[in-house]
């Protein structure tokens, strides 16, 4: 199979397709945050998990006194990477296969739940173990195995958490940051099986709960499939970090792996790896290191796994990297610094925005695999306040992304569709008052009108759409005079 | 120095004591202040909101109207913030390489105030007073895009009379955002809500900052809840003083 890898084509390459996946929500940004909000239980649990996490970040961000020159090492690989990404994807692809590894190419998530579960049919198991992944909950690859007849268990504690309650993931790191520890218990206690029913709310209880169900799992699974933090191109080397160790178990135990990775994921070299493995602990659990970094090579006789398949994913990719302006957000590590640090993260979750890529990152990144009219809100659903460029460790600027998804957001409306949006002719019509001065005080004097609608120099109802601003805002009443007014009659120069 | 003021859209419509301040504050620094009737808008709304299309009749009024001064003064960082980083990002989309050139050459020579104050004018003590419990949040992007560092909080703490009361969280935005704070109104809303909890804490009678439009928001917050706070642009702070009191 080939694909086009960003090189320009006779036509666009093709985004991720609807209908498998969760790259889009059911509705819109400001839709699903209103319900967010009003869960005074998620916005507690929130609150708490990303003060938390933001704190330790910082401090342990400075305690390296080359911080941001490590960041430009960090930009400057992924961005030499991309420029290249089709050598290195065959150089990678050589590499795995020389080391007794297969490859194979998918254009698209339906294309990677096929390959992935036709590789598990073949061995005869109806079940798989998984390491924690975006990339298998982007292309919905649970629910393909299940239709399938093939149940894929979790073993990421938070994934678990999230598995049991039949949830989804809300945050990159910890994907059940959404629920506090009394509802991980009733949980526990419902969907489990195995569960003490004495079992507490207590951390080390729900973990030592946590561990035991899995162990089983363990010591039963002839497949496991996981995601890849990096692959090195030079030797063909699968890395995953974790924190738990249940991912080593995953990785090391069964008989098959097969691992699924997104095509942004190579770099070229281990020298290039030295580089990541200093900022994403940091920038994600605030650890100088993470507690598991497994690497692994092709298949090494008689240790690990005896069948090893690498599945490299399109899914969009290539379509975000046709996007000069918005192809730096293929950089992303994935160490959701961003979404700790986001004031909108922190106060809708990562449900809002629909998409299992969530926070600034999510808002680019999911328009950008989609195509950004198929996830319209995102882009918006931000108020560009710039602390996620601030944190991100590879130094994607995604307040500029966002801007720029926005622009193509509108041309893009404006060259489908024959009837232009009220937005778009108000937008145009206050660009024709503000580009003559004297239509501008014509409409500054108009203005002055508002000044009946107030009360006490203040305005407390507006019609809409500006009523969105006055349900919870004052506006203060014009006042009598304009500053240019005042400047005329000050006798001041005017130039 | 003659310093051409650009007052914003926001400030000549709705709140023209900031720019009378500006004005004020410069003069009595001993500097000749310009006020080129030809400005509008920097058409950062536009840009944001993704109407770049829409913004570059504003951009080139923009270039047309300040590119004869030397220095270029505007008591806003976002606005400030619009001139140095989008205009000839949106000129060079557009394939007008040739304003985007000449907008790179203003958006050099134009400045926030607390940057004009500081960095050109090399004054801290602006000789102001202003006998009031205040607070003082750093808009982002004035803080993030401009970078203006502690400069506000300089000539703050320079002023007679004044009792600075640091603001907790102050560096997480208010939530404003432009568009953001109607199309996301709700959320807009909640970090609206944690920005005035913040302010409130701090037991100040006047929350100041360096943009009209973040103010508005948190003034009109804190207005409709009755909470008693006033929200102050720094420029009005900064220009008060002991005889004449605001003076404008």
């Amino acid at each position: 199979m080939s694909t086009f890898l960003g090189m320009p084509g006779p036509s666009a390459p093709p985004t991720a397709p609807p209908g498998v996946g969760h790259l889009r929500g059911r509705e819109p940004f400001p839709v699903a945050a209103r319900r967010a909000l009003a869960d005074s239980q998620l916005r507690r649990n929130l609150g708490k998990a990303t003060a938390t996490i933001r704190a330790k970040r910082a401090a342990a961000v400075a305690e390296l006194p080359d911080w941001e020159a490590l960041r430009e090492a960090g930009r400057a690989i992924k961005a030499e990477t991309m420029l290249h990404l089709d050598s290195y994807l065959q150089q990678l692809e050589r590499q795995v296969q020389a080391r007794g590894g297969t490859v194979h190419w998918a254009r698209d998530a339906a294309e990677a739940n096929h390959v992935i579960t036709d590789l598990v049919r073949a061995t005869g198991s109806r079940a798989a173990v998984k390491v924690k992944s975006m990339v298998t909950d982007e292309i919905g690859l649970n629910d393909a195995l299940a239709e399938a007849g093939i149940t894929a268990h979790e073993t990421d504690l938070a994934e678990l958490i999230v598995q049991l309650g039949q949830d989804r993931p809300s945050h990159f790191l910890v994907p059940a940051i959404h629920r506090g520890r009394a509802e991980i218990r009733e949980i526990f206690l419902r969907e489990m099986g195995d569960a003490d029913p004495a079992l507490t709310d207590s951390p080390p209880a729900l973990a030592e709960a946590a561990r035991l169900h899995l162990r089983r799992e363990f010591l039963s699974a002839r497949v496991g499939i996981s995601g890849a933090n990096f692959a090195v191109a030079e030797t063909g080397t699968l890395c995953v970090v974790e924190s738990e160790g249940n991912g080593r178990m995953c990785l090391t135990l069964p008989q098959t792996l097969i691992t699924v990775m997104g095509i942004e994921k190579v770099i070229p070299s281990w020298r290039d790896l030295g580089v990541f493995l200093q900022l994403l602990p940091r920038s994600s659990t605030a650890e100088r290191m993470n507690p598991y970094t497994s690497m692994w090579t092709g298949v090494t006789p008689g240790d690990g796994p005896q069948e090893f398949h690498l599945v490299l994913l399109d899914n969009g990719r290539t379509a975000a990297l046709a996007d000069e302006t918005g192809r730096q957000a293929l950089h992303c590590i994935r160490c959701s610094a961003c979404l700790n640090v986001c004031p909108v993260y922190e106060r809708v979750g990562g449900h809002a925005y629909g998409s299992v890529y969530p926070g600034p990152i999510g808002a680019v990144l999911s328009p950008l695999l989609t195509g950004v009219q198929q996830n319209a809100s995102l882009p918006y659903a931000s108020s560009l306040c710039g602390a996620c460029y601030e944190a991100c460790p590879v130094k994607i600027d995604i307040p500029l992304i966002l801007v720029h998804l926005r622009a193509r957001h509108v041309e893009e409306a404006r060259r489908d569709r024959r009837l232009p949006s009220a937005e778009a002719v108000t937008m145009a019509a206050a660009s024709w008052v503000m580009a003559d001065s004297r239509r501008y005080a014509a409409a500054q004097r108009a203005s002055r009108s508002g000044r009946a609608l107030s009360r006490g120099g203040r305005i407390r109802a507006l019609p809409p759409p500006l009523s969105a601003w006055t349900r919870a805002r004052d506006l203060p009443a014009p006042p009598p005079r304009t500053f240019r007014q005042w400047w005329r009659e000050s006798g001041r120069r005017s130039s | 120095m003659r310093i051409a003021l650009f007052v914003t859209c926001l400030a000549d419509t709705l709140f023209p004591d900031v720019g009378k301040a500006t004005t004020v504050l410069l003069e009595r620094l001993g500097h000749q202040v310009e006020f080129p009737l030809a400005q509008t808008c920097c058409g950062q709304m536009h840009v944001n909101t993704g109407y770049t299309q829409d913004a570059l009749p504003l951009i080139r009024r923009y270039v047309r109207t300040f590119e004869r001064f030397d220095a270029v003064v505007a008591p806003s960082g976002s606005c400030v913030g619009s001139v140095r980083h989008q205009h000839a990002m949106v000129a060079a989309r557009h394939g007008d390489a040739g304003l985007a050139g000449r907008a790179e050459a203003v958006a050099r020579r134009t400045f926030e105030l607390t940057q004009l104050l500081i960095d050109v004018l090399e004054v801290e003590d602006v000789g102001a007073f202003y006998p009031h419990r205040v607070t003082y949040h750093p808009t982002c992007h004035s803080l993030r895009l401009l970078r203006v560092g502690d400069r506000p909080l300089r000539l703050l703490r320079r002023v007679a009379g004044l009792d600075l009361v640091e603001l907790p969280d102050a560096e997480v935005c208010c939530g404003f955002g432009g568009t953001f704070a109607v199309k996301n109104a709700d959320t807009s809303t909640a970090m609206l809500a944690d920005k005035m909890r913040n302010v409130l804490d701090t037991r100040a009678e006047v929350c100041t900052a360096g943009d009209s439009s973040c103010l508005m928001h948190i003034g009109g917050g804190l207005s409709r809840l009755r909470t008693g706070v006033r929200t102050v642009h720094l420029a009005e702070i900064l220009a008060s003083t002991r005889d004449g009191g605001r003076a404008w």
